[in-house]
Order: C-alpha cells, then structure tokens, then sequence
C-alpha cells in the first residue's frame, strides 16, 4: 500500500473512532497488587461497536488492565484500585454499584478455556441465565441457548449433542462454549484476555470472524500477544508498557506509523 | 577401572535386589494381619451368619436361633443419623476452609478438625453422654449419632476442603465474571465440581464410624428388641458383638463372630463405594 493511501486510510480510520461515541471511558486509572503497581494513570475511551486491541509484553498489565473493565480486578485480596471507569456514562466504581451487576453487563472471557465441568454443553450456556432471573429478568432459556451458541458460530457442531458434558467438545469449540455463555447474557460490552492463546489455528480463524461478526452489535476490548491478530480484528490498538498505555492510535495507523519509539520498538520485534 | 567400576555396579544392585526385595516383604506382612482376620472370622462365624441372623430378634442364650436384625437396622440408623449431623457440617466447615484459607479463624478451625480427629472415640462418647444421655435421663440412639457425627466432621471438613482447593481456580473466576456472588459461585460451580471427591470422604468418614463402639456403649446402649425411635436405647452391630462376645455363652459367640462379618461387609461395601466414587472423578479430571 503506498504511503499516501495508508496515510488517508489511517486518517479515515480515526476520524470514525472519534464519530464513535464512548460506550466506556477508562480515566486516570491505577491498579495494584499489593506493592506491585500493575497499571499506572491509564486514560482510555473506547467507542461503540469497535474492536479495541490492547497488546504488549508479557507483563506489563494488559490482563490487569481488562480486569479493571469488569470489576473482576478486585476479586484477587491484594488488589487496589483507583481512578474512573465509566460504563454508558456511569462510574462502575461508585460506591452504590453493585461489581456483580457490573459483570452482567461487561462479560468475560478467558485464555484457557473454562467449561464448568459439571455442566451440560447447554447448561454451560445458561449458567448466567439464573443469575438474570434472580434479578427478575424474563429469559426464555432454550431461545437465548440457542441465540448465543448461533451468535458463538457454534450452533451447527453441537445443536444434536447439547446434553453432553462441555468437557466432550474440543479445546477450540469449548473457547466458543465460553464466548457463547457469556454472549446469552446479552452483555453491551466483551472482555476476551487472550481468547486464543490455547487454539490452533483454524480455531484461531473462527474466533477473529466470530470477533469481527461481534461488532456489528457489541463493543470488544480483547488482549493478545499477536500482532497480526491485532492488526486484522481490531479498529484501534493501546499499547501497554511496564504498566503505562504508551500508545492508543488507530490499528492502522499504530502498525504501520507507530507514533512512539517504543511502540516501534516492540511491533518491529526488537524487545518484548 | 574397569573392575572397581563393575565392582560397584554389582553393589548397587544386590543393595538394589534386597532393598526390593525388603519392600515385597513388608508389604505381605502388612495384608497378613487383614487375611487372619478374615480368616479367621470366616471359620468362626461363618455357621451363624444364616437367615435367621438377618431376620430375628436376639433371643436368650441356649435357645437356640435367634438374630440381630435389630443391631444391622440399628446402626443403619445411627449411622444415617450421624450423617446428617456431620456430613453438613463438615462440608460446610470445609468450604469455608478453602474459600479462606489464610484468615485467622480458618487456621483455628483447620487446628480444631485436626484435634478431634485424633480424639479418642470414647472420649466422644463421654462427651455425647454428657450433652445428650444426662439431660435426657436415658440413653438413646440420638446419643449415639451425635458421638459418631461429631466424629465425622473432621474427616468429611477436610477432605471437603482438600476437594475444593483442587477446583482451579479459573472456574470461580468465570462463575464470578459472569455475574455469580461468592456464595452462589461455591455451591453452584464449586461444589458439583468438588462433589466426587467429597462423596468419598463422606463414605470414608461413614466406614470409620459405622464400627465404632467405645461412643456407643454409653449413648444408645443396646437394646434387645425392635426399637427405631431416636429417643430410646437401640441396638447396633458394634455393641451386639461387644456385648455377645463378653458373654460366657457359647451360641452368643458364635453371633457375635457373625456380627463381626456382617460388620466389615458392610464397612467393605462402604469403601468400595467410595472408590467407584473416587475413580470416577478422576476419570472426570482427567478428561
Ligand atoms: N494475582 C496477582 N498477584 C500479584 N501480582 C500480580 C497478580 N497478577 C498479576 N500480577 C502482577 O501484575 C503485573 C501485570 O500482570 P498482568 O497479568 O496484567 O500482565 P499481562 O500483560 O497480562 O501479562 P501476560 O501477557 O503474560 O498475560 C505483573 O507484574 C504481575 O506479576
Ligand atoms: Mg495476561
């Protein structure tokens, strides 16, 4: 591509971002680990139906920082936090939120993949749903089982084995089982820390489509180690550094015009 | 060198050989006691074990016939008794244990569940005979099953704990992001995920207590004839043979010999329960 034409691509890019409005809004953000200062003054938007991309080394605070998003930060004993993090406007901080009514609405999903063992390939898919309906939300369970393992492009593999045990899907199809379990709470906003990391690469392929095919209705933040991944899913890329976001700029701008040494530094393989 | 080199290697395995070889026979030795037993009780009891001893009622020594049926159902119920006194709360103690492992109080508890674990079962019976048979004015099978549930709580508390504590982590933490309280996380995810694990320590806990007598002997006592009532003296397998084999009659030791079969039948069954239980959670895990 030539320059002048990554130039107005990367220009193009921005420009939407900043049409976009903020469904969160991470200002001024400190996180730490008892003594271990995680994430350090992080300030952030991140717009409506948008992939943010957070990369960096291994380290350097991206999983805090996601964790942050959910309130699931604050879940480990040692854990401080201080700072903003608005949810449509709102301080998901402020005293008279309620963390788990926070995690209903940013849903999570891990590295490895968590099937609940126990569970059925369905009942892995409805295990939030009690949880809405002990707040007394109406949900039709096999209609938003469906939905969600449709929406996870997991449907056509398991719509004859629902029964089953999650264990007996494979590792690729159980990382799905986990998007899908946390797609049936309908959340506004999806934290995947590294959903890749354990697939192979087909697996790996389904996931960035099923990524991509999540933007179209909701906000994704996702951490990965891969640039090439970041590079194909996301609208825009942070990029962390012993604890600090040294760079929040449009993916295509980031990858090929990085706009710090360090973020030069480390997209071009010299250190991390 | 060649011969120092051989030399030392033909050391090594004659150590080797008899060390082995040592091992094979502290392991035999170890089974013989249990053979003897078995044996034993097999030759001298087995006559008694008959139809009658299943389905009657004691009868008077030199009559001739007679059973137990009153003792096997009795510890049935004491047995099912003290399950529903320890079993809860041994759980329960054990899921605190491993959701707070550091606190002060946990290190406390854990330290109090090891103590009574090493209690001497009488003591645990003088203990229910204080609380229970000297308020009542009588003694009573429900005695008997608050000594021997006292006595499961330690064992059911620990291995509940050890259970929970091998549940990764990653699963609480995805209960938790989906919006699960703590409480919730515990008993919906935590616990089916341990439940194979702890329903072995719970059959454990059941094997040891269901041949305890020293708790027994001052709480439900014994008792003759039928009795299912929680409130009153009942009969139990471990007391018909204590009391039938201090007895100087020859029939009674016969039954008691039967007893003793019936005993560690039942014990064996408990156990291999508990390993079908056990291997199929660890058919699970490792999948
Ligand atoms: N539970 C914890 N207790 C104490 N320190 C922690 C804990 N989790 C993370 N840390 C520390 O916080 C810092 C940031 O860790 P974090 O897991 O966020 O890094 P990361 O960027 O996600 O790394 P990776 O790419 O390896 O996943 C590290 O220094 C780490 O040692
Ligand atoms: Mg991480």
């Amino acid at each position: 591509m030539p320059a002048s034409e990554a130039l107005a691509r990367a220009r193009a890019d921005a420009a939407d971002l900043a049409a976009q409005p903020a469904r969160m809004e991470v200002r001024e953000l400190n996180a730490h680990f008892g003594v271990v200062h995680a994430v350090k003054d992080v300030s952030m938007p991140i717009p409506e139906k948008r992939v943010t991309a957070v990369i960096g080394p291994s380290g350097c605070g991206k999983s805090t920082f996601l964790r942050t998003l959910n309130r699931m930060h604050e879940t480990v004993p040692t854990a401080r936090i201080s700072g903003t993090v608005l949810l449509d406007g709102q301080d998901i901080y402020a005293p008279a939120v309620d963390p788990v009514s926070v995690r209903r609405h940013v849903g999570m999903v891990f590295q490895r993949p968590t099937a609940f063992p126990t569970k059925s390939v369905r009942g892995n898919v409805a295990a939030g749903l009690g949880v809405l309906r002990s707040v007394g939300e109406r949900v039709d369970v096999d209609e938003r089982v469906e939905e969600a393992l449709r929406r996870a492009a997991l449907w056509d593999e398991v719509k004859d084995r629902l029964d089953v045990s999650a264990l007996e899907l494979s590792g690729g199809q159980q990382q799905r089982l986990c998007i899908a379990r946390a797609l049936a709470m309908n959340p506004g906003v999806l934290l995947l820390d590294e959903p890749t990391a354990s697939l192979d690469p087909l697996s790996t392929e389904k996931v960035e489509d099923l990524v991509r095919q999540l933007r179209e209705d909701i906000t994704v933040v996702m951490v990965t180690h891969n640039m090439e991944q970041a590079a194909r899913v996301s609208d825009q890329t942070g990029f962390f550094l012993h604890g600090e976001l040294v760079e929040l700029s449009p993916t295509s701008q980031l990858f090929t015009r990085p706009g710090d040494t360090r973020t030069e530094a480390y997209i071009t393989g010299r250190f991390g | 060198m060649r011969s120092v080199a051989s030399r030392t290697s033909f050391r090594r395995r004659f150590v080797n050989g008899l060390m082995l070889g040592l091992t094979y026979v502290a392991a035999g030795v170890a089974t013989l006691p249990l053979l003897f037993v078995l044996v034993y009780l097999l030759a001298k009891g087995v006559s008694a074990v008959n139809w009658s001893y299943f389905t009657s009622l004691p009868r008077p020594p030199g009559m001739g016939g007679g059973g137990a049926a009153n003792a096997i159902v009795g510890t049935l119920v004491i047995v099912a008794g003290a399950s529903v006194m320890g079993v809860p709360i041994g759980i329960g103690a054990g899921i605190y244990l491993a959701e707070r492992k550091g606190a002060p109080l946990a290190v406390f508890v854990r330290f109090l569940a090891d103590v009574l674990n090493g209690l001497p079962s009488i003591v645990m019976g003088i203990f229910a005979w204080e609380l229970v048979v000297v308020p009542m004015g009588h003694f009573s099978a429900l005695a008997g099953a608050l000594a021997l549930g006292a006595m499961m709580i330690p064992t059911v508390t620990r291995t509940t704990e050890e259970m929970v504590r091998v549940v990764p982590s990653t699963l609480r933490e995805a209960a938790l992001a989906l919006g699960y309280t703590r409480w919730r996380t515990s008993l919906r995810i935590v616990l089916p995920t341990a439940l194979a694990g702890i329903v072995t320590g719970v059959l454990v806990a059941l094997a040891r207590v269901a041949g305890e007598t020293a708790p027994l002997l001052f709480t439900a006592f014994g008792n003759d004839f039928w009795s299912l009532s929680l409130n009153q003296p009942m009969n139990a397998l471990p007391l018909q043979i204590f009391n039938y084999a201090i007895s100087p009659y020859d029939d009674w030791h016969a039954q008691a010999f039967a007893g003793a079969l019936v005993l560690i039948a039942l014990v064996l069954i408990i156990s291999l329960l508990a390993r079908a239980a056990t291997g199929r959670g660890f058919a699970r895990a490792s999948e």
